[in-house]
């Protein structure tokens, strides 16, 4: 099995008409996603190399009953996108769009959690997810993940969680499902929402854990997989040497009046059990060793 | 983007919130015309984006117009931890009988913004918070809902300022929670908050730190980022739209993905090398955007030798190798270079830069390999 998205998961792209939206949107479609519609308000009724265009979620949803849908619409209009998903009554909304306003991040989370307590947002800033085999909703480029388990993948960077996926196929060992929930101040979607995800996924039988300096989510994550997991956990932070006070390309990492340091993100970690590698490569050797004994 | 004072009280000042009357001057007889203006005595300010201005004495009451150029000449041209006094800010000296501190900035954990009142200001809130936790009194305010008077009130009781300072709190923070969700700031933060004798509510300080993210809401903002302090390679860097922070080793670092760059300084320093800075340059890693990147590094007199570290996923190791291939055309350097490529295609990427080999264009396997490559070539010992 996989968590949030599969094979029967059906897709709308918000924004599939422009640049961005219909490259991947494309490619998520040949990698066997079911991208069921695309919206764009000025150019419904048209398509996108076969995938129908409609004017909004609603009318796509009514159409095709799409399900999930992922965003790809400039910062400026990820708000009013986002709650057009919900209204919508999409279920899993995957926000690729980068340079969102943390204060737009948090009215949205609270209204989201308030209001539409059935929609989970993954993002925004993130890479995506991608159930390799099943579905690559978002900008991973498919071919370096292996399907089929027994690894779960969450991740706040990017390219830290295409060097995870890679490695671990170099290894032969599988993917369930890789959740890249991004580097922004207020993700839609928490590690702990993946482990508890990934504790309750059968055919996940360990985790890889990727954090980044900045905040108390690795804290937080901590805590949760000391009480609540069962299945061994790895894990690899960045910015062990990252200087305080500067922010460290992404939004959220930075290490702010002694708080957010990777230091005290790998003592949490350990003291919960989970074994920490230094690099990226340490960590995949971790978790080869975890799945030879499995 | 971190604002000075000046530009964080007449943030406040639109919003309606009291601070004292004066203005930001970059020579010594603007001070004194300043300090003449607005009556004696004046405070004139060190404008610095780092704490401890009071005690290097970049903070001076002046009784007269003397004193006022006097002090003006001391501080402006003043090195305060590295930080150079180009601007002072000469206001209007207030009576103190209180300091009380009071701010807004989004608590992560909780996903809500958090409101912090005290009465115990004028001193770094992070001792306090450390040494009289109970003497800071918080609020959680749903960006849903906003503050309501009503519980900002609630909220100003439970910090037990002189009854006389209410009114003013209330009306002051009620403006502060405006102007940092209009405002669109990670921080607003008065410190000190004062009360005067005469029982007005007043921001003596100010502290603001904006979102980048944001400034396509707020056009003015790009005002504040022509005076954002940043070291000649860092603003090379802005110049070229590339993420990057300068450090101070000798080991100049070009990676794709935060993450990745992230990762990338670390393992240098962990072979027992140290970088040079930190920089990501996206995604695409296409010609132009490595010729930028070559471009500042070597700006950098330290950098002795450049570790490319890029995984390619949609961009293919083809793009990546030609892009490298074609920058090292556009730019001069001297530094030796030594690249990891792996990902999408790398096989492909690395046969494309194999010709092209030498001492001062290295390929290792692995990033490990890498990193201790280009600390050697640096001049180091690698671990």
């Amino acid at each position: 099995m996989s968590i949030f998205v599969d094979e029967t998961t059906k897709v709308v792209y918000q924004g599939l008409t422009g640049g961005q939206g219909s490259f991947y949107g494309k490619l998520n479609r040949a990698y066997g996603t079911q991208v069921v519609a695309g919206t764009s308000p000025k150019k419904a009724g048209t398509d996108v190399d076969g995938i129908p265009v409609f004017a909004t979620v609603s009318d796509a949803v009514a159409a095709t009953g799409a399900n999930a849908s992922c965003i790809f619409i400039p910062a400026p209009g990820v708000r009013g996108a986002v709650m057009e998903a919900a209204e919508a009554g999409i279920e899993f909304v995957v926000c690729i769009t980068e340079g969102v306003p943390a204060h737009d991040e948090a009215w949205f989370f609270n209204k989201l959690r308030r209001d539409f307590p059935n929609t989970q947002l993954l993002g925004p800033n993130c890479p995506g997810i991608i159930s390799p085999g099943k579905a690559n909703i978002g900008i991973t480029a498919g071919h370096i993940a292996k399907a089929g388990g027994p690894v779960g993948i969450v991740s706040r960077s990017g390219t830290l969680t295409y060097q995870a996926l890679y490695e671990l196929k170099q290894k032969d060992i599988g993917v369930t499902t890789c959740v890249g929930i991004g580097g922004d101040p207020v993700p839609g979607t928490s590690f702990i929402d993946c482990l508890r995800a990934f504790e309750a996924d059968p055919e996940t039988k360990a985790v890889m854990m990727i954090g980044e300096i900045g905040g108390s989510a690795e804290e937080e994550a901590a805590d949760f997989i000391k009480s609540s997991m069962t299945k061994p956990v790895t894990s690899y932070i960045a910015g062990v040497t990252a200087p305080p006070g500067k922010k460290m390309g992404h939004a959220g990492a930075i290490v702010s009046g002694g708080k957010g340091t990777a230091a005290a993100k790998m003592d949490a970690l350990r003291d919960a059990g989970v074994e920490v590698g230094l690099n990226p490569t340490e960590a995949g050797e971790l978790m080869a060793a975890i799945v030879a004994k499995l | 983007m971190d604002l000075f004072e000046y530009q964080g009280k007449q943030l406040f000042a639109r919003y309606g919130i009291p601070v004292s009357d004066g203005a930001p001057v970059t020579t010594v007889p603007e001070a004194v015309e300043v300090a003449n203006r607005i009556g004696y005595p004046v405070v004139v300010k060190a404008q610095v984006q780092v704490g401890g201005r009071g005690k290097a004495g970049g903070i001076k009451l002046a009784a007269n117009a003397e004193e006022a150029r006097i002090h003006a000449e001391a501080i402006l041209g003043m090195d305060i931890k590295g930080h150079v006094v180009k601007v002072v800010w000469v206001e209007r000296a207030s009576d103190i009988a209180e300091e009380y501190y009071a701010s807004f900035t989004l608590d992560r954990a909780a996903k809500l913004h958090l409101g912090m009142l005290s009465a115990q200001g004028g001193v770094e809130i992070e001792q306090v918070a450390d040494e009289n936790p109970d003497a800071i009194a918080k609020i959680h305010v749903d960006p849903v809902d906003g503050l309501t008077e009503a519980q900002c009130r609630e909220w100003v009781a439970a910090a037990r300022l002189n009854p006389d300072a209410t009114e003013g709190a209330v009306d002051i923070l009620m403006k502060l929670y405006t102007a940092y969700t209009e405002g669109d700031a990670d921080l607003v933060e008065i410190n000190p908050l004062i009360l005067t004798p005469d029982g007005r509510v007043h921001a003596l300080d100010a502290k603001v730190t904006l979102d980048d993210n944001a400034i396509f809401r707020h056009p003015d903002y790009t005002d504040y980022d022509a005076t954002q302090v940043r070291d000649t390679r860092e603003q090379f860097a802005h110049e070229q739209g590339l993420q990057y922070v300068g450090l101070d080793g000798s080991v100049g670092v070009i990676a794709n993905g935060a993450g990745l760059a992230m990762s990338t300084v670390d393992i240098v320093n962990q072979v027992g090398g140290s970088p040079a800075n930190f920089l990501d340059i996206g995604g695409g890693a296409n010609a132009e955007v490595m010729a930028g990147a070559l471009s500042v590094i070597v700006s950098d007199p330290n950098v002795r030798s450049i570790f490319i570290n890029i995984f390619g996923g949609i961009t293919k190791g083809e793009e990546v190798a030609n892009g490298i291939v074609q920058a090292l055309e556009r730019v001069q350097i001297d530094a030796p270079i030594v690249i990891r490529l792996d990902g999408t295609n790398a096989d492909e990427g690395r046969a494309i830069l194999e010709p092209h080999l030498s001492d001062r264009l290295q390929m290792q396997p692995t990033m490990l390999d890498a990193a201790r490559r280009s600390v050697e070539l640096a001049g180091g010992t690698a671990k």
